[in-house]
């Protein structure tokens, strides 16, 4: 099996040699394409295609990476690396003219050479291929390339490669002189879900004056049906689309607040420097991205595995230095402590720009976070907020795991709940405090690390999100985990729609004021602790 | 009472103290110039103010390796406000009272601006603004090096209309919500609407300064261009364009389907952005770094080795701007001015100013308007490479004349096409 498919890959390899050598592709087509104005440059990769030469797909790769140069405005060379290919014959060019300039590929004529790549692609023995293909086809085909589709589809076994192959097709004759035809190809795109097929219809539709683009009734009353349901489907993807957006700014404003669920919510500390804590984590990030770039260089996309305990770390340990050096002294006292946490803010946002410098610094995302998955037309998941969902609810898992199923969250809930009897008992109140704290300052740190990920890390990161996490934790009610939750989601949920209905100024406007008349009529938030507090 | 005659006797000491100080800073300024640089050098402008602040000083230092202004050295006093609006008026008068620059170098954001203007034109003090802008204004106490509307936005909307650049049908008009984006958008909406595209094919979207979350928006576009062929044309402003772009290209909106031209992003700003998913997206300036000329080869090389031998924050991957450009054009005019003029006197630079020429690194040859305060420049539209460079697809024939007060406000016309005369009581009416 092995030898088989080394023996399958040196015969490749051989082809590929081969072909180099021997390609003949029209000089005047290659040098249209290259060198021409816009319209010859589209007539010219239609009829290229047209002639199925081994060399076009290499010459339109080659224009694609940008390394197509032309000499004295005659001779089209492909140059990689100091090594020049004539992209006419497929031989090589040494030593390389002096006169190169680079040929200039813009968006169409790079749509064009993509979608003619493609329409080569359909005759590839690989399924997959032949899928992306046809897939990428469906966002825009041309005319020129109906029978290379024609011939594909006749040859085709695969159902769902034949499905789309027809979609593809019905797109193109859409336009075609025969009224059945167009008839044929209006009904066959109802199960199309591609949103390119709506636009292709509405063109269909347009008015002028009192002439239709399309002149058959019958034909245009298919389209407004199909367009219907082609409508019904995007809509579906619109609804899935916003749901998605409003759980990945919800998970965002969980993690922000989760710290301060506990810090604030469980022990009453008014933080003002939480979102600092956010910050450091975020800079710690930042740290450990560059020490894997430095030290670890094959090893950088896997840096934040590494970056996420050290964000954790770096935050606690400000976070337990706050404690024991301010905020243990102020116990009880919730302006002074409002005033000296803001002071600390103030601090610490001074040093990181003492330090790394005012400016944002450059967290980049590893491979795996960049991208999304397709679930169905028009409704993509970006990888690094799936991602960020995921870690939330992790987050949120290892919080209430030690809540409420280890001794530190026993202690922590006990002297929440009644500090002189938990003392009595023998709870070291003292130590619970400085723990409690530096494991809500840990989680902010959490947070910085996921928020490094989607926005921008500089020194006033952490102004960003205190507003915001305060919001969520007042309005989830004090001392609530689940509250916190569920006024996390909600507000990234109303956040969302209103700003799909009103624009991103308004739909914060909204909400801040939401919040207001909220508070003023349920002060206790959504959840109150039922029961007696000793501390009220 | 006590305490009063305490609070006045030190008051009246400041006055004699600063009363002795002033003859020092005269002499002080006999042997330099002192010019300003007011740029946001942190907060969320300072992404893309910070290069100019070390490039206006590249240009000083320039200038005094070859022997300074009518023979003296130009000494740089650097302020940070800090992209906080009312902060830069402040500095502006602190510069102008305090330091008594002779010039200023400096702003951003149109607010910004707006703000200093005032300060600008009661004690006549004298800005260059280095950025494109709204136009709509037009003050005899600031020279304009950026592009006017009619030197950046309209050309870019012409090119995305037309057969090669996709043939829009539909366009999002989306930007950071201040007077730069809203004012530009008005003049595209006028401009489109006199290109036969109506109001239900334009999308006009805002957001706040600093916004980190764009999935919204980028799901809006999708939307909107399933409606026809769509280009969006970006007015976003600094640190936002991070997260918009890798928005952008994490939801796979392609620029081949949907064109995004930015008037605000330049090299710079792309810097730290993976920009293979933004292939083909446009940027329209009247500079690219990738463009090749001698001039350009030269200004890069001093800019690395500027840049290498102070130690500048990204001095590894040197990079040049638009911006960047029009600063440096703004700073040798204001030189040859001053020698016409022989002295810095405010008043007879502006006078000399006019008709100035400078061979830019573009490789045009920049004119001063005679009369209108702005430059002469060539338009270029670009398309983001894989390396974050750009490629220019797209290039007015010669350089364009600066069109101050846009033909497509209906309120311009008649508009003189120079600054008012008295434009300090205009501006307190």
């Amino acid at each position: 099996m092995f030898l088989k498919k080394i023996a399958q890959a040196l015969g490749l390899a051989a082809f590929l040699c081969c072909t180099q050598a021997a390609w003949a592709l029209p000089a005047d087509l290659v040098l249209a394409v290259a060198a021409g104005d816009s319209d010859e440059q589209v007539a010219a990769v239609g009829k290229l295609v047209a002639s199925g030469d081994a060399g076009v797909d290499a010459y339109f790769q080659a224009l694609l990476e940008g390394v197509v140069q032309v000499a004295g405005g005659r001779r089209v060379l492909i140059v990689k690396d100091t090594q020049g290919i004539d992209a006419a014959s497929g031989e090589k060019v040494d030593p390389l003219p002096a006169d190169l300039e680079d040929a200039i590929v813009n968006n169409r004529l790079r749509g064009t050479l993509e979608g003619a790549r493609s329409a080569l692609k359909l005759s590839s023995p690989d399924r997959a291929l032949r899928l992306a293909a046809v897939k990428s086809l469906e966002d825009g085909a041309r005319e020129e390339m109906l029978p290379l589709i024609a011939t594909a589809l006749a040859r085709e076994t695969d159902p769902q490669i034949r499905q789309s192959l027809t979609l593809v097709q019905a797109g193109i004759q859409l336009k075609s002189a025969d009224a059945a035809l167009r008839l044929a190809a209006v009904k066959a795109l109802a199960q199309s879900d591609n949103p390119n097929t709506k636009m292709l219809l509405l063109g269909r539709l347009e008015k002028k004056g009192e002439v239709y683009a399309e002149p058959d009734a019958a034909v245009r009353d298919a389209a407004q049906a199909t367009l219907k349901a082609v409508q019904a489907r995007l809509s579906t993807a619109d609804r899935i689309n916003q749901v998605f957006t409003g759980v990945s700014l919800g998970s965002i404003l969980l993690l922000a607040a989760l710290g301060l669920a506990i810090t604030y919510g469980l022990m009453g500390v008014i933080n003002m420097a939480h979102g600092e804590l956010i910050m450091v984590g975020a800079y710690g990030t930042y740290l450990v991205q560059n020490l894997f770039r430095a030290q670890l260089p094959a090893l950088f996309d896997w840096y934040l595995l590494a970056a996420v305990p050290a964000a954790f770390f770096a935050s606690a340990l400000v976070g337990i230095l706050l404690e024991r050096s301010v905020i243990r002294f102020l116990y009880g006292r919730p302006l002074e402590t409002l005033l000296a946490t803001w002071g600390i803010s103030l601090i610490l946002i001074q040093s990181v720009r003492t330090l790394y410098g005012a400016q944002n610094v450059q967290v980049e995302n590893p491979v795996w976070m960049s991208g999304g998955v397709e679930l169905m037309a028009n409704v993509v998941f970006p990888w690094n907020r799936v991602l960020i969902i995921g870690f939330a609810a992790a987050v949120l898992l290892l919080v209430w795991f030690v809540l409420t199923r280890t001794r530190l969250g026993l202690f922590v809930r006990a002297v929440t709940q009644n500090r002189g009897m938990a003392s009595c008992v023998g709870v070291p109140t003292a130590r619970v405090d400085t723990l409690a704290f530096g494991l809500g300052s840990g989680i902010a740190g959490l947070a910085g690390c996921a928020l490094s990920q989607i926005g921008n890390v500089g020194p006033d990161l952490g102004q960003t999100y205190i507003v915001d996490s305060f919001m969520v934790v007042v309005l989830g009610g004090v001392g609530q985990l689940a509250g916190t939750v569920y006024a996390a989601l909600g507000l990234g949920m109303a956040n969302k729609f209103l700003e799909a209905w009103s624009g991103a100024v308004l739909a914060k406007i909204a909400i801040l004021a939401f919040i207001i008349v909220f508070i003023q009529k349920r002060p206790q938030g959504l959840f109150a602790l039922k029961g007696r507090m000793a501390d009220s | 009472m006590e305490r009063r005659s305490f609070v006045k006797s030190i008051a009246a000491g400041a006055v004699v103290a600063a009363a002795s100080l002033i003859p020092g800073h005269y002499a002080l300024a006999a042997d330099t110039i002192k010019v300003g640089i007011l740029h946001s050098l942190s907060g969320t402008m300072a992404i893309s103010e910070t290069v100019l602040k070390d490039v206006t000083l590249m240009a000083i230092d320039d200038i005094n390796a070859k022997g300074g202004v009518l023979g003296k050295k130009l000494e740089p006093v650097v302020v940070d406000p800090a992209s906080n609006w009312p902060l830069f008026a402040e500095k502006a008068r602190q510069l102008l009272s305090q330091d008594k620059v002779a010039v200023v170098f400096g702003c951003w954001t149109s607010v910004s601006r707006k703000s200093v203007l005032p300060v600008f034109e009661e004690l006549n003090g004298l800005l260059f603004y280095p950025v494109q802008y709204e136009g709509e204004e037009l003050s005899k106490n600031v020279f304009y090096t950026g592009a006017a509307p009619n030197q950046q936005a309209i050309p870019a909307v012409e090119y995305l209309l037309s057969k090669e650049g996709g043939g829009a049908k539909r366009f999002v008009l989306l930007g950071t919500d201040y007077v730069y984006p809203r004012t530009t958008n008005k003049i595209l909406r006028a401009f489109l609407h006199s290109k036969g595209i109506q109001d239900k094919d334009i999308d006009e979207k805002y957001t706040p300064f600093g916004h980190s979350d764009y999935q919204t928006i980028v799901a809006d576009i999708k939307k909107f261009s399933a409606g026809g062929k769509t280009a969006v044309v970006s007015t976003i402003n600094g640190d936002s364009n991070v997260p918009f772009y890798k928005e952008l290209g994490n939801a796979g909106l392609k620029a081949t389907d949907v064109p995004v031209v930015a008037f605000s992003v330049g090299e710079e700003e792309l810097r730290g952005v993976d920009t293979k998913p933004l292939v083909g997206h446009l940027a329209a300036w009247n500079y690219f770094m990738s463009m090749k000329n001698p001039a350009n080869t030269a200004w890069k090389k001093q800019w690395a080795d500027y840049a290498k031998a102070k130690k500048l924050p990204n001095a590894d991957k040197p990079l040049t701007n638009d911006p960047m450009e029009a600063a440096w054009i703004g700073i040798h005019m204001w030189k040859q001015a001053v020698e016409k003029a022989k002295t810095t006197d405010v008043d007879k630079v502006i006078a000399a100013m006019a008709g100035q020429t400078f061979t830019a690194p573009s490789g045009i040859t920049s004119t001063m308007d005679t009369k209108n305060h702005h430059l002469h420049k060539s338009v270029f539209i670009g398309e983001v490479k894989s390396d974050g460079q750009f490629n220019v697809v797209w290039k007015t024939k010669g350089p364009v004349k600066a069109q101050p007060w846009s033909p497509f406000i209906p309120e311009n016309v008649g508009k003189k096409d120079e600054p008012a005369k008295m434009s300090v009581k205009v501006s307190q009416k």
